[in-house]
């Protein structure tokens, strides 16, 4: 059963999320807010349950066949105009993917396949038989590659395209909603069990604040006020700069905003707030 | 069992089908969740619910299904006393109405609840404390089952399932998708622009066959990148008003450009364009996106189009605080420009009848604003103006 980590605070629809998709040995499908942690959960899935964790990052061009197994004709084309004796066994040729690898391993690994709506609108479609037999054939050497154990599978979309739904079907599903004050607070005592409490309200405060504001192109997540905290403490900045309002701007914003058009927008807020007093 | 269950979420339009509802009794097999209605919740979600677009539509069957049991939404109203004592008294057994005495009779109880309650709205902010915390609240007692009353006894707020499928908080994901009609999918599509980027992953055929030839007949393979989709597209929807009757033909449109372009955003406004758009439309007042921050955002090559019947007085657009809605310091027409000077591809799709068109003065106006640029809201008329964005 997964639990919180020591490093990961998991909310109790998110432990029940995963829980069911490891009895029921199905894929799960996980949405939200980038920064919400969604790979981490499959990192911290892997340390709790002491198995191996195997990851497969999508990008734009990455296609379903090569998480399964890659015929590299060109390198035994190469071999063969060159008289090498490998030639002769198409099985030297065949080289492994993901799924393959966690297909065959001894213990039941957890396989991730991060940000699926990266790929081709055709990708998801191109790994249901896979997904749901848990096996696959390797017409090179007519050879089926079956699933020792089925491996707990953990998906990841950032919801740039949509999925099929016969692909939606197979999987369970959970969309991680964006963390409250309390789960927040509880958060960050897990990465920065020493900050103080008040520094820690003031950051949490400043840290909404932000989100709320208008016209902010990319809103700031939970990755993102970690590592401001990192920041903070580590530069040691006073409890003072941070509760003062009259201050121009939030201390080490870089770390929050990551887009030149925000920084400007709140360079020219803490400007305007400056000239009204 | 959960057979009811399931055909409310149909009945919902939640799309799911029997292969969750057999994992899903697979799931309650396994003795994941006992008892408990709000891991139910969640645990039922997780499985029929598929896209959190749907989300809202699940709190919603969900109510019905466990119709007025749950429904009572504690902190935002004052407590229907009568009403609570009645539903308490029809489910209670014998032997609970025994224990109840014990706790100093159902009065006693209410006044305690009512307490926890009051204390409950002052300490809001730390929030953290909850009628029940803690299973010392009797009225925890009843919550493991669906028929009873339950007053969250969750440590978070949102987790708990009274607050959750009540609030809908969901709601905004629903784009009601009507599953648009392949034409204008296919008028669409001829807005494709291929661009070759990214990483080589293709064999390119002619250059490795000539360099291979060069090479003395070893063979020298050349790659090259695949072509894909890099047409980038903004749609701006004029939404309310005169605009209803072309709801379903818009909803289409908007679903057929969703799939269609990896790069698009959308951006709704009301009658004429002004100094403010929105995303959202239960939000239109709070959150709204400024015309200058998309003219900084958004680089000259994104191709405009709107939707919208152009209907109006001619007033709304041509003179200063000519909005219905609200005081605009400069006319529409100014904003118009603005946006059409700024990105080179602007295109306007128009509902209304071609034939009517020349009944109205504003659609005249708004049709010389964009340079002539309006085309029906048709599937030939799509094909027309992408052939003019392209």
């Amino acid at each position: 059963m997964f639990n919180s980590t020591e490093n990961y605070i998991a909310s109790d629809d998110l432990r029940l999320a995963v829980n069911a998709a490891i009895a029921l040995e199905k894929p799960l499908l996980i949405k939200g807010e980038p920064g919400t942690g969604k790979t981490q959960l499959a990192e911290e899935l892997a340390k709790s349950l002491n198995c191996q964790l195997i990851q497969w990052h999508i990008k734009s061009t990455t296609k379903a066949q090569q998480g399964l197994y890659e015929y590299d004709a060109v390198s035994r084309l190469r071999d063969s105009q060159l008289g090498d004796a490998r030639v002769n066994d198409i099985g030297n040729y065949i080289v492994k993917g993901k799924l393959w690898h966690a297909f065959e391993a001894d213990q039941r690994p957890i396989l991730l396949i991060d940000e699926i709506d990266k790929a081709d609108i055709e990708f998801p479609n191109d790994l249901l038989q896979e997904l749901d037999k848990m096996e696959f054939f390797v017409y090179e050497t007519q050879q089926v590659v079956k699933a020792k154990q089925r491996p707990i599978i953990i998906i990841t979309s950032n919801n740039e395209k949509e999925l099929p739904d016969a692909f939606l079907r197979r999987c369970f599903f959970h969309y991680i909603k964006f963390p409250s004050k309390t789960e927040m607070e509880q958060i960050i005592e897990v990465h920065h069990p020493n900050v103080k409490q008040d520094l820690l309200k003031q950051t949490l405060e400043v840290f909404f604040e932000l989100r709320e504001l208008k016209g902010i192109t990319k809103k700031p997540s939970t990755s993102e006020l970690i590592d401001w905290l990192k920041l903070l403490i580590a530069d040691d900045v006073s409890q003072e700069v941070l509760l003062d309002k009259d201050s121009d701007i939030i201390p080490l914003f870089g770390a929050l905003l990551k887009n030149e058009q925000d920084v400007s927008l709140l360079e020219k807020l803490a400007f305007m707030s400056r000239r009204n007093r | 069992m959960f057979i009811d269950f399931f055909l409310t979420l149909k009945k919902h339009k939640i799309p799911c089908s029997l292969r969750e509802l057999l994992d899903l009794i697979a799931l309650i097999k396994t003795d994941i969740i006992f008892a408990d209605v709000d891991a139910f919740y969640n645990l039922a979600k997780v499985v029929m619910v598929k896209d959190e677009v749907h989300y809202d539509k699940y709190d919603r069957a969900f109510a019905e299904y466990f119709e007025g049991i749950e429904q009572i939404d504690i902190f935002d109203t004052v407590l229907p006393d009568d009403w609570l004592r009645k539903e308490f008294e029809k489910h209670l057994s014998k032997e609970e109405q025994e224990q109840l005495k014990s706790l100093g009779g159902l009065d006693e109880l209410m006044n305690t609840l009512k307490k926890r309650l009051e204390e409950q709205k002052e300490r809001h902010a730390g929030g953290n404390k909850w009628v029940g915390t803690g299973g010392t609240s009797p009225f925890g007692a009843y919550g493991y089952n669906p028929e009873g009353i339950r007053v969250g006894q969750d440590k978070n707020r949102n987790n708990s399932a009274v607050k959750v499928w009540d609030k809908r908080e969901f709601k905004n994901f629903d784009q009601d998708r009507e599953l648009g009609s392949r034409n204008i999918k296919l008028a669409l599509k001829k807005l494709r622009k291929f661009a070759r980027t990214g990483a080589s992953e293709k064999l390119d055929i002619n250059t490795t066959i000539s360099s291979t030839a060069k090479n003395g007949g070893l063979l020298d393979v050349h790659m090259e990148p695949e072509r894909h989709n890099a047409v980038k597209v903004l749609m701006f929807f004029d939404i309310g008003g005169s605009m209803d009757e072309y709801i379903h033909t818009c909803e289409e449109l908007f679903t057929a450009a969703h799939s269609e372009f990896k790069h698009l955003e959308f951006f709704y406004f009301h009658n004429c364009l002004y100094e403010k758009v929105w995303r959202d439309n239960q939000r239109r007042h709070s959150e709204t996106v400024d015309l200058e921050e998309i003219i900084r955002t958004f680089g000259a090559d994104y191709k405009v189009i709107f939707v919208g019947d152009a209907t109006m007085g001619p007033y709304e657009i041509v003179a200063p605080g000519g909005s219905v809605e609200h005081w605009n310091e400069k006319p529409g027409s100014d904003h118009m420009n603005r946006l059409t000077s700024h990105f080179n591809k602007v295109a306007w799709l128009n509902p209304q009848p071609e034939l009517h068109w020349s009944y109205y003065h504003s659609i005249d106006i708004i049709k010389q604003l964009i340079g002539n640029k309006m085309y029906p809201l048709t599937v030939d008329g799509i094909g027309r103006a992408i052939k003019e964005l392209s």
